[in-house]
Formats: structure tokens, sequence, C-alpha cells
């Protein structure tokens, strides 16, 4: 079967009324049982316990349901999330399978049952696992330790700033390198980050091979740099081919390489960050290692660096002895903490299953496929109206995703990519991801296949796009005007900005929407 | 780099060979390896990836991960006595099932149609979280409270252009550290400096007179905790935050959640910028990785305007009476405006809210006001039963709602040889030793006592630590 011929599909819709205004006062979800008589007998009642002045007099105004009541809210909920229940290849996130049986072992009280303060000669379990991932890490970048602590990829590349502060503070030259370079097409979260630790920002635009040109970098450059934050290959699928140049370009200035490698998936097992010149590299394992994405989190930044940034990392840092897993905390050099304990440690464990089941392997098989796919994507996705490949002058494959643009649909039937991806989610199909600010290429979109779709999969997310392109070019009120098959229809955006109507919560909600004088939703 | 044409993996759809050749001819190349023709051959890697032998097999993959995750010793095995930024809470069956559903668990962004259910959700803890709070403005949750108290901080100092911060001087260390990460070092330009306030020897809170004399018009932030780490609930929260507001400086003020049905919503004493942790709501501990924060405020715009992450707003659709769920601060953001947005923000713990908003409805006014009740007497049991044996005191002063400090230095024993002996012989973990953190407070340990504690528990640590200590 081919995946060319579009299958019907609805959203389920249940209406589910805000969970606020649901249930009947006096029906109970949970109950716990009151102190028994010996323990009132001995310390009286919470309101005795409680200082006065502290005591709450209020009912908090939470609704009153049964246990059933909620369970099929949710339930409700979850069926009205498209998500990955379809075809999702929402690019620079690396849809993969998650798998089922790292739930079940999450689940476990081996894992979910323990405390992070245990001593740590109850915990060799889980410390084995960490290590054991550290040294998987380690063979796939080259560096020479790493840490789970950070909650994500910004956070990863936040624990890079916080790193490179450290660093230099012991060199004795934090005050004035206070610069770091990153490139226009770098995640914003690289020039947020490192601004938000207290580092001035240098952004590198690009040139015409579709990466910053070396004299761009040789200009930037100086005494002031504190580190050079990079991803490679870009959100475009480009590869900069003078990245060894640019690591020793930046080390001979005095900073620090860190290597964002959340387009990791096309080069695992190619490329080797350490073998290029980078100092620390960051791994999102809720992408490229197939923990779960959760819709934002809780997520891991794998963060590893070279043994001379090592004494500069937050703690604790999971070692082994030969005999014993610890967790080292005694690093007088350390740069602190950026979250509290060590980590995501479930998601840690996951990503470390997903490794153990890929092996080398299956490392390498992904990266071709996921690569592979991208192009075979990239060549069907050219016979289609109204799209346009990123840097159109340069033909070279791309690597794990492309970036695209719908510039000649916009300008051809005023349709542009927000109206379409909301269109997309008629055909259940996730909407894709477009593109990080700002917008280098119009009314982008960036699909990325990886390796876990089948070439079905693909051709119907691929004929989606194209039914889509023949609808903007004949009805393109209906794609506009989209979605029409969804639990609910196009959210209108007035609201948000304005502080007259937006409401963050229900409480803010009946204050101004139905207390008020504007009776409107 | 050789291709492997025979390696067929379950979570591979077009791996082994056959579709791959055809899917190779759509793309015009000879091999896949043509298609990496970007890298240069010197950037490849020195040597093949060595890696331990694929457990492809998923009877053999589970049979390591537990074989593995078996050599821990965990908290329903043991009976444990740990807080300190994780706490044993029961987490109600439903709240997996519901945190466990693929719909959920696996989303990356969607779009406010597509993911209607999912952010209905979100705004569903948002709101009932406001509830607790008496607050109108909640933002999704951050990593953890650590984080978010240092996200709060930063937008007060932005709010009011001040560069200091008071807090507690019994504050976690652990918490405190993430906090000074936020701040920043003094060699840069948003460096926000800390100062420790004294406690009260009565209610353990904040020590009013040292406030007072502390507080200028350099303050940007006063920072206080209710209940404080060492577990004591300051009955002068309407007194600092009333001293704050007089000199200019925003009030913000860390909750537990699970207090909230019997201590008074921190919106109605006089708190600004409202933060805490997420995990006691229906979140295992997870080795720590459960944690999240949540932040909140008044509907103001100077707060809502400098909000870091996420707002969900309730909004109209294009059909008249429906309604639907959206990012009301999305352009402010990092994600909106890189290094020039209000701080940075990121994947965070979405999912856990997702927890939140179906362990609060579950819970509702009774359900908060009874594990409140049960929690804080079941702690004060505990402690007074825990003070009756020789040599051992208890060491927060005042009113504590479920951790408390327990102090042995009069046993002549150490924390450390004591949390030992409960582990060995009577399969406990006592509280966390405080005696490197406090050196002043001695022999003394962090005590956590919850809903989870039977009378039989309590009874099994007394006579335990009795043992120890005889």
């Amino acid at each position: 079967m081919t995946g060319d011929n579009l299958r019907g599909y609805h959203s389920a819709a249940w209406s589910e009324p805000v969970v606020m205004e649901m249930g009947y006062p006096g029906r109970r979800g949970q109950v716990f049982p009151a102190p028994e008589e010996r323990v009132t007998a001995a310390v009286g009642t919470a309101s005795g316990l409680v200082p006065p002045s502290m005591l709450r007099q209020d009912r908090p105004a939470l609704p009153e349901m049964t246990e059933p009541e909620v369970q099929r809210h949710y339930l409700h909920l979850s069926q009205e999330t498209l998500g990955m229940m379809g075809v999702s290849l929402f690019g620079t996130c690396t849809m993969k399978y998650n798998s089922r049986l790292g739930e079940t072992v999450a689940m476990r009280p081996s894992m979910a049952e323990l405390h992070p303060l245990q001593h740590e000669r109850t915990l060799q379990g889980i410390l084995e696992i960490i290590h054991e991932f550290d040294l998987i890490l380690r063979e796939l970048s080259g560096m020479d330790q790493f840490i789970f602590q950070a909650g994500g990829g910004a956070d990863a590349a936040y624990t890079q700033s916080v790193v490179t502060r450290a660093y230099h503070a012991h060199h004795g030259q934090l005050g004035q390198r206070n610069e770091i370079i990153t490139s226009i097409q770098a995640h914003p979260c690289n020039a947020a980050t490192a601004s938000a630790a207290g580092f001035d920002i240098v952004t590198l635009p690009l040139g015409s091979e579709g990466y910053p040109p070396l004299d761009a970098l040789r200009s930037a450059v100086s005494d002031r740099t504190a580190a050079l934050l990079i991803s490679n290959p870009d959100d475009m699928g480009i590869y900069n081919p003078e990245i060894r140049e640019w690591t020793r370009i930046v080390h001979e200035a005095g900073g620090l390489c860190f290597y964002d490698h959340a387009n990791f998936n096309g080069v695992m097992g190619k490329i080797c960050a350490r073998e290029l010149g980078f100092d620390a590299c960051m791994f999102m394992l809720h992408k490229t290692f197939g923990a779960p994405k959760g819709g934002g989190g809780p997520a891991v930044g794998a963060y590893g660096c070279s043994e001379e940034l090592a004494p500069f990392l937050p703690t604790p840092v999971v070692t082994h002895d030969g005999r014993r897993y610890r967790l080292d905390s005694d690093r007088p050099l350390s740069a602190g903490r950026v979250r509290e304990f060590w980590g995501n440690i479930p998601q840690v464990m996951k990503a470390y299953a997903w490794a153990r089941s890929m092996g080398a392997d299956g490392i390498n098989e992904a990266s071709d496929l996921s690569v592979l796919a991208n192009n075979y994507m990239d060549s069907r996705l050219g016979r289609i109206r109204g799209l346009e490949r990123s840097n159109p002058h340069l033909d070279t494959p791309r690597l794990e995703m492309t970036r695209w643009g719908l510039g000649p649909m916009k300008d051809e039937t005023g349709v542009g990519t927000v109206d379409v991806a909301n269109r997309m989610a008629d055909y259940g199909i996730d909407p894709y991801w477009m593109s990080h600010e700002p917008w280098v290429v119009p009314e982008p979109f960036t699909p990325e296949a990886g390796e876990m779709y089948s070439r079905e999969d693909l051709d119907h997310w691929i004929a989606v796009i194209r039914e889509i392109s023949s609808e903007a070019y004949g009805d393109p009120e209906l794609v506009r005007t989209a979605p029409h098959r969804q639990a609910i229809h196009q959210v209108r955006g007035e609201v948000f900005d304005d502080p007259e109507k937006w409401a963050m919560t229900w409480r803010a909600y009946l204050r101004k929407h139905r207390h008020g004088d504007d009776g409107e939703a | 780099m050789p291709t492997n044409q025979s390696f067929v993996h379950p979570w591979m759809a077009n791996s082994g060979s056959g579709i791959k050749e055809e899917m190779l001819a759509e793309t015009g190349a000879a091999a896949i390896e043509e298609l990496f023709s970007q890298i240069p051959e010197s950037h490849r890697r020195r040597r093949p990836l060595e890696l331990p032998p694929s457990l492809r097999s998923e009877s053999e993959l589970r049979r390591h991960l537990v074989t593995t995750l078996d050599r821990n010793r965990h908290a329903e095995q043991y009976l444990s006595f740990l807080g300190a930024g994780c706490w044993q809470h029961h987490v109600p069956a439903v709240v997996d099932e519901i945190v466990g559903r693929a719909e959920f668990l696996t989303p990356v962004w969607g779009s406010p149609q597509s993911d209607h259910g999912r952010n209905q959700a979100w705004f569903e803890f948002n709101s009932q979280l406001g509830e607790l709070l008496h607050a109108d403005v909640v933002q999704l949750p951050v990593y953890s409270w650590g984080c978010a108290i240092g996200l709060a901080v930063r937008m007060a100092s932005r709010m009011t252009g001040r560069r200091q911060l008071l807090l507690p001087c019994h504050i976690d260390p652990e918490r405190l550290a993430v906090v000074q990460s936020y701040c920043e070092p003094p060699e840069m330009p948003d460096h926000v400096g800390i100062v420790q306030l004294a406690a009260d020897s009565k209610t353990g809170g904040i020590d009013l007179a040292d406030l007072r004399s502390r507080i200028s018009s350099d303050t940007a932030a006063v920072y206080f905790e209710q209940p404080g780490y060492l577990g004591a609930i300051d009955p002068a929260a309407d007194d600092i935050a009333a001293i704050a507001r007089s000199h200019g400086a925003e009030t913000i003020v860390g909750v537990d959640p699970i207090s909230l049905g019997i201590l008074r919503a921190p919106g109605d004493y006089g708190a600004d910028i409202m933060v805490g942790p997420t995990q006691p709501l229906g979140v295992h501990m997870n080795c720590g990785g459960g944690v999240g924060g949540f932040m909140a405020s008044r509907d103001e715009e100077r707060y809502v305007r400098e909000f870091n992450g996420f707002l969900v707003s309730i909004a109209p659709t294009r059909k008249e009476g429906e309604f639907g769920f959206g990012l009301a601060s999305a352009h402010q953001t990092s994600y909106g405006m890189r290094e020039d947005g209000k701080d940075w923000t990121g994947n965070s713990v979405y999912l856990w809210a997702i927890a939140g908003a179906v362990y609060m409805s579950l819970l509702g006014p009774e359900g908060f006001r009874e594990v409140g009740e049960l929690i804080i007497a079941r702690a004060n049991h505990a402690a007074r039963r825990l003070a009756q044996i020789d040599g051992v005191r208890i060491g927060t002063a005042g009113s504590f709602f479920k951790e408390f400090v327990v102090d042995f230095s009069a046993t002549g024993r150490t924390v450390s040889h004591i949390n030992r002996k409960l582990r060995k012989r009577h399969r406990i973990f006592g509280g966390k030793d405080l005696s490197a953190e406090f050196p002043e407070m001695g022999q003394s340990a962090l005590y956590c006592v919850t809903e989870i504690h039977t009378l039989d528990d309590i009874d099994r640590l007394v006579d335990a630590l009795e043992e120890v200590l005889s």
C-alpha cells in the first residue's frame, strides 16, 4: 500500500468543560484518613498546630469530583491531543519511538521510589546506569565527563555559560572575557542563556554558502571572547565544513568552544565533537536518545566536556572507582548548580535503554536512515507547487533535516506556513516546526524524518502537503480558516496581548469575562 | 564508513535492505554515503564507534535494566524519612495512568487546535494552583523550585532596577546554590547580591529586626519560605511583606503546595511573586528527577510582561461560544526574542503540570484540607515521640508542617553513624544530615513525615533509634 491515498480523519471532540466547572459539592476523588485518636490526643488538631496568623480560613475553590469523573475528563483531554498519534516530523526535535519498556521500567519502585539523598551504597544500580551511559556519550563525542543535571537543551546551554564563567574566573579573565559568539542559525537558547549568564552576544550572519563566513568569525574574536556556542549541521541541514578552523581560531583567541549537538541525529557515529576541536558539547536525551518529550519535559540536556573543563562542572558528578559508583560533590572549582539534585534520572535511564538497544550498528544505521529519509523527502517535496528549498542555489544533499519555505505559495495564494500547519492537523498530522526566530527563509517549515517512520508514513506526510498545496491554489479560504476537523476551531489570538482580556487562570477568566461587562469567552 | 545492510531493528521501519535501495533511487544518489558529501573526509571519526553489544531484544534489554536497578534499595523497601526538596507523598493511581498516556507523554509542540486537550490540562493546572495560592497568573512550571526562585529574583531585579536579594539564613544550600547561579557572579553586569537574614529564635522564621536593619532602597526582593527549609511556619508573613512593600521591594514567597489546604494562601498575605515545588502534587520522587518549580503573580501587566516562560490563556475560537487555549506571552520569551527576551526558557517539566492538574482535581478542597491535617498531626506526633528519646531534642523552633530538625548532639553520636545503623540494622533511611550544612546545629538531621507514614512507621522509627542510641 502506498501512503498517497489520503485517509479520512477527525479528531475526538468531547467539548470538555474546564475542570473548574465540573463536579458537585461533596464529591471526593481521594480521601485521607483522619489522624488517629492517639495522635490527636497527643498533639491536638491542625488548627492548634498552625500559628493562628497562618491558618487558612477559606476553602480553595477546587472542583469536587469522583475518581472516575477525573479519570474520564483527563482521558478525554488526552484524546483531544494529536501529538505523535499521527505522523510527526517536527524538525529540530527528532521525533522518535519512545519505548514502552522505558516507561514500564521507570514505574518500578526501584526507579520511581528512589530519593536522591539516599546513601550512595543504596543507589548502586542507578549510578551504574548513569555511569555506563556517560561512557557511551563519551565514546560518541570524545569528551571526558558527562553530567545530567540540566533539565533540557537550553539548560545545558546555560550550563555551558556557567562553566565558562567559572573557567575564566579561575584564570582571572572573567571581567575581560565578556562576549559569547554564536550564529543567527544557532538555537535562540544559546544567545539567551549566555545573555542571562551575563555575557554580551555577538551573532554572526550567514554567508552565501549557507553558514557564516570564516572572515566574520575572524573579525568577531578578540581577547574579549569567552566562548563560541554553535550547532552543526544547522536547522537548514547545512554542515559547516570549516568548523575545525573555527575551533582553532577561537582557541587561539583564548575562548572555549561548545558544540550544541541539537542536530546530532544525522551525524551520530560519523563525527566526534572532540576531534573537531570542541571543549564541550550537549546532547538532548529527549530528542536524539529516545526519551519521551512529555509535551515539553521532563527532559535532559546531557552536558559533556574535556578533562580541562571537568573541574568546573556543576556537582555532583557520578564516578566509578573500580569497585563502587559514587556521587562526587567534593570539587572545589565547581561552578555550583544549575538545578537541584542530579537531573531527570528516569529519562537518563530511558536514554541508556535506547542506546543499549541500538548499539553501535543501530546508531550508525539510524543516522544513515535519517539522512536518507530526509533526502528522499527533499526529492519528492521539490515537485510540489508553492514550495522552495532554503538556499536553492546549493544542490548538495542536506543532512537529517531541510528547511523549506512556502514563500511562492504565500505570494501566489496568500496562504502561508501557519495556515498550512493548521490545516495539516485536519489530516491527522502534527503541525510541523516552522523555524526559530528570526525567519531567515520566508514562510518556513522544517520537516525531519528521523529513522523511525516508514517510507509509507513519509509518503503519507508528503501527500498531505501536496493536497494542501492544491487546496491553497484552489480554495485558499479553506486553508486559511483551518482546522475544520479538530476538537476546536482556530483559536483567535487577539486576547493574548490584551491585559483586559487575557486570562491565565480560571479565577482571572471569571473576573474579566463572567462578572464583567464583556460576556465573550 | 560501512553501511550495515542486514541490521533490522524493531524501532526502525526502513532498516534492512530493499526499501533503502528504493528510497535511494528517489534521491538520485548511488549510495547512502554520497548523501553525507557535505562532511569533509577529515572531519569523519578517526575510528568506528565502539559500544557495548546491542540488546535489540526487548526481553534481554528488560532483564538487563531490571537486574541493574534491583541493586538499588528504594523507599518502599526501606522506611524513609528523607525530604529536603524531594518528598515521598502518595501518588494517586489515576495520575500515573494519565501521565503515562502516549498522547500526553510523547508530543512535542503542536498547535492550540491539534493539542487542545493538553493545552486545556495545562490551563487547568495553572487555574487550580491559582486557587490554592490566590494568584490570578500562574506560569507553566520551570525546572525546579530553585530555578523558580532564581527567575523570580531576576524578574524583581528587572522590575525595580535594584541588585540586592534578602533571604533567610536557613535555606536549603542546594537550592541556594541554584539561586546563586541565577544571580550571576560579581564580575557580571546583572549580578544580584545575596544577603542572608537571621532567624527568629522563637518562631524559626525571619528575624524582623534584622530584616528592618538590612532592607534598603537597593533591595530588589525579599524571599522567604512557608514553611522554611527547616520546617518552620513563619507567623510573621504579613509583616515581612509589609516591610518589603514599604521599601519598594518585591515579596517573593516559596510555598509547599500540599500545605495549602491548611496554610493561608500567599496571595492573601502580600506575596507579589509566588514560587515553590510541583513534585508534591502527584509526582514520584524519581531519584530527584520528579522536581519542578511553579511561578505565579497577581494579574498586573508589570508582572505579566516579565515572565520568562509560557502563560496559557483561555481564548475564543472562530466558532461562537467555543473556547481554546494558547500561549499569551510567547513573543516576550527567548524563543521570540533570543537574547533580548525575558531571561530564557526551553523544554521544562510540562508533563508534571498535567500530573498536578489531575492530582488537584482528585483532591479537591476537602482532600487538601485532609492531607494537610494528617501531615501536620503525624509530623508533630513523630517529633514529640522522638523528643522523648534520651539525648534527642527537636531543633526546629516554633510550628512546623512536615519537616523538622532532630538534634542528636547530646547523644554523643554523629548523624552519619546513626543513619548507617538505621539503614543496616533497621532498613530505615534517616533524615538528611545537616551537620556539614549548618555546623552550628551540631549533629542534627532534617526529618520528613508525610501522609504515607503510619503510626506503626513512627513507632518503628522510635524503637530503632532507641536501639541505635542505647
